[in-house]
């Protein structure tokens, strides 16, 4: 056998081989649609509809789609996600009630999306009887990502020191004010970059909105929220999978899916930089 | 005055309750409606026969539904995610939190982050095009669109949860325990497998618990490079070969089948067993993640 | 135990009678009664875990955020029973302000810091909260030396200078008493007889309440001292008789420091 300082050398080329590999897999995915996407990407390419039997021109309903998704899904799911992060972490105290709300919220973070969209498809669509619409996708959508929220806003705020909650209740203070004036104001960047990050899931989700009223190909822009609407996500599953020539728009595929990676990343790096300045700025 | 200040803050933590309790409705009426359009299909099959039944052909007449060659697709792609998976996100993870210095740790984070932010449609897209021809080639097959294919896609996909909950256990494992190991001679990496990942052990479990919840569940990328035959596949030559997985049958069926039909009510069924899956994958990480907890604790 | 050890004349600010606590099925305080006299300082002293602090907690209520905490008995601020059903909490702490034992001012300014509570509670005149914020300052002796940065982040003063603002903090919502939970413990000396000369000065128009587990800082500033052990109120009465003729054996081995 290996003397302990050998087998700690083997051990931690192998170790360093992993990490390499994983690294190695980011920067090709990001490499290669960057590289042959880059080219596709053109003013028109973003302002203008797709032509010719989605073979040539390019992806705005698409792009309009998917920032009405997120408008409308982040209406329902803030508010709803920051109230109920307020109530788990100001409020509730340790009981069954409390530890039943954890686990339906763990659980709901860990439901497929696809189950998310069944769910939509028989609730909103058909039940509530929305049709496929921007609507339900973006209700369901909203739960896609409630989890999420309520997670991150629950986690801001646990990074209030205690003591200052103490602090103003001692004032006489009552809680919702202490919420108000103390917690959700240090709590609001880490709150902010919750939201963001949800923002990236919205935009990249197709599951849900395959099932919910996402459309293949429309002629015109959505005009009320009872309208389907195009997608990026779907978009390009549909232009990669199902096109009328999927090997000739190759190009269009890789410009779709750069644009619909330069969203969801953009975004998470303004949210880093955010998570990053505010943790600069706060001591205790 | 004093007495409306009370019944103030006594209605804001009321309607709080009632926000925060919304998420245990959703879950409820997720399983309502799941199992109720789900069960409409067991009027006219038999339960035991769509559980076990070895075929899937929801359009021939009469149409036959059987899930297993689903759920064996299913498990077959998610079980090769793991191996790939798990090795590689632990290895990553007591690399992060044992051996890089923080500097190079601080830069590995935010990499990896941006794995778990890649949508799914977008290494569906990445393994259509630049994994599906390269396998074809490299392993001489009929077609790249494989198993093997859907698994090495969930595999990174599912690296990111696994990279990131196991890194948490791992430097939850307080100090003093790997002094006392570095302070009787061990090495370091006799430190990291005899001390630091056992006592990490049921945070790492859960982390597996839970990229395999990822991986089950994911739906667009293994649609897009898993070839959607409804076989059961072989062993171990079902690797090399499609399969058709639960999620990428729903969302590839849903879009063609009647409203209320028999069809639409089997892939509600799916969708339950699914769900049924991954909240028991979730309930049980859930409970490792407490024991670890427990352990830390004490 | 024997607590009409006042001179004559003497008013009581609080009243406690045969307080009991309990946190869950642990009982931590045990059949506790005393009065609290007005315009004075009055010391807590005893171990750790001794119960002094929870005590203190119990004249404003801040034992309530803890919902194993049960208290049974009477506790009179003043003519009002604050353990009664119709009691508001909120009210009761705009009478009985506390300081705690780490500094904690809020993320903001010293200024913002100051008018957050008076703000809260209805004061809107900026003329008001800018005279609130001088007097208060001047009486937690701090106006000197921050009156030319008033709009300068609360964390960036020292440790001593936070605690004063913390002071000044309470005082500015215009309490009756003042409850300071080690009030020092986090500070240097030169900090802490600041603190102490203050609240010297203080006890003219407020009722202090101290826990400490310093004893010279109880036998320095406190003109009342409380020994507590395991939970109960050992020894109550003038600090000057505590310390130099305490009845109990226990509370001699504590101040003498052959205890523990």
């Amino acid at each position: 056998m290996f003397s302990p300082k050998t087998s700690e050398r083997i051990a931690f080329a192998f170790l360093t081989l992993a990490i390499a590999i994983v690294v190695a897999f980011v920067f090709t995915i990001i490499f290669y649609i960057t590289s042959n996407g880059i080219g596709a990407i053109s003013t028109d390419f973003l302002t203008q509809g797709p032509k010719n039997r989605m073979t040539e021109g390019g992806i705005f309903p698409a792009i309009v789609g998917t920032v009405f998704l997120i408008i409308g899904s982040m209406a329902v799911a803030l508010p709803l996600g920051i109230l109920a992060a307020i109530y788990l972490n100001e409020y509730a105290e340790e009981g069954r009630i409390v530890w039943i709300i954890q686990m339906a919220i763990n659980n709901l973070a860990g439901t497929p999306s696809v189950v998310f969209g069944l769910f939509g498809l028989a609730m909103f669509v058909k039940y509530m009887g929305f049709g496929a619409s921007i609507l339900a996708a973006s209700l369901t959508l909203a739960l896609v990502v409630l989890p999420v929220i309520i997670r991150a806003s629950e986690e801001a705020m646990a990074t209030v020191p205690p003591g200052l909650r103490e602090a103003s209740l001692a004032l006489g203070v009552t809680r919702w004010q202490t919420v108000r004036k103390i917690v959700l104001p240090i709590a609001l960047p880490g709150m902010v970059t919750g939201a963001i990050l949800s923002v990236g899931r919205v935009a990249g989700e197709t599951a849900p909105i395959l099932l919910t009223g996402a459309a293949y190909f429309l002629p015109r822009l959505p005009t009320a929220i009872s309208d389907q609407f195009m997608a990026l996500p779907y978009h390009l599953f549909v232009l990669a999978t199902s096109g009328t020539n999927i090997a000739a728009t190759r190009p269009i595929q890789y410009g779709t899916a750069l644009v619909l990676l330069l969203i969801v990343l953009g975004v998470n790096f303004v949210a880093v930089m955010i998570r990053r300045h505010y943790k600069k700025k706060m001591r205790w | 005055m004093l007495k409306s200040t009370r019944s103030k803050e006594f209605a804001i933590e009321s309607l709080l309750l009632a926000v925060s309790a919304v998420t245990v409705v959703i879950l409820i009426l997720i399983s309502l409606f799941l199992f109720g359009e789900g069960a409409a299909l067991f009027k006219d099959i038999p339960f035991l026969d769509f559980l076990t039944g070895k075929n899937w052909y929801p359009t021939s007449e009469p149409p036959i539904f059987g899930l297993l060659p689903l759920l064996l697709g299913t498990l077959l792609v998610t079980a090769g995610a793991i191996i790939i998976a798990v090795p590689l996100g632990i290895a990553s993870a007591v690399f992060i939190s044992e051996i890089a210095p923080p500097k190079v740790a601080e830069i590995l984070k935010p990499i990896i982050e941006i794995l778990a932010g890649v949508p799914s449609v977008v290494y569906g897209f990445f393994g259509l095009v630049v994994l599906i021809p390269r396998l074809q080639q490299l392993l001489d097959l009929p077609t790249g669109q494989t198993a093997l294919a859907g698994s090495i896609m969930l595999g990174i996909m599912a690296l990111p949860t696994i990279i990131s909950i196991s890194e948490d256990a791992i430097s939850a494992v307080p100090d003093f325990l790997k002094e006392g190991s570095l302070a009787l001679g061990a090495t370091r990496w006799q430190t990291i497998y005899r001390v630091t990942v056992p006592a990490a052990l049921s945070g790492i479990s859960a982390a597996v618990m839970l990229g395999m919840g990822r991986a089950i569940g994911e739906t667009m990328t293994v649609m897009m490079v898993t070839g959607n035959a409804a076989v059961i596949p072989g062993f171990p030559g079902g690797i090399f070969a499609p399969v058709k997985t639960m999620t990428a049958t729903i969302a590839l069926e849903m879009g063609e089948v009647p409203q209320g039909s028999e069809h639409y009510h089997a892939l509600f069924a799916i969708g339950a067993v699914l769900f049924i899956i991954t909240l028991l994958i979730n309930l049980i990480a859930e409970a490792v993640k407490r024991k670890y907890r427990f352990k830390v604790g004490s | 135990m024997v607590t009409d050890t006042f001179a004559e004349g003497i008013e009581t600010e609080i009243t406690v009678m045969e307080l009991n606590l309990w946190y869950g099925a642990k009982q931590a305080l045990k059949d506790i009664s005393v009065d609290i006299p007005k315009n004075s300082i009055t010391a807590f002293i005893g171990p750790s875990g001794c119960g002094k602090s929870t005590f203190l907690r119990c004249f404003n209520r801040m034992n309530d955020l803890i919902k194993s905490c049960r208290v049974e008995g009477d506790v009179l601020v003043g003519e009002d029973n604050i353990y009664e059903s119709n009691v508001d909490v909120v009210e009761l702490r705009k009478r009985v302000g506390m300081v705690f034992q780490k500094p904690n001012p809020f993320p903001m300014s010293i200024y913002e810091n100051i008018a957050y509570g008076p703000r809260i509670h209805g004061e809107k005149n900026k003329e008001k909260l800018n005279s609130i914020v001088e007097e208060t300052l001047k009486a937690a002796a701090l106006w000197d030396e921050v009156s030319d940065q008033l709009d300068s982040p609360a964390l960036d003063l020292s440790g001593g200078q936070q605690q004063r603002l913390c002071i000044a903090r309470t005082l500015a919502v215009k309490p009756e008493i003042i409850l300071l939970d080690e009030p020092c413990s986090a500070l240097d000396p030169i900090s802490t007889s600041k603190i102490e000369d203050l609240l010297m000065e203080l006890k003219k128009d407020y009722t202090i309440v101290i826990v400490t587990h310093n004893m010279q800082q109880a036998a320095r500033v406190s003109d009342y001292t409380a020994y507590f052990l395991l939970g109960e109120l050992t020894e109550f009465g003038e600090t000057r008789q505590i310390f130099e003729m305490p009845r109990e054996k226990s509370t001699e081995d504590y101040i003498t420091g052959r205890f523990g």
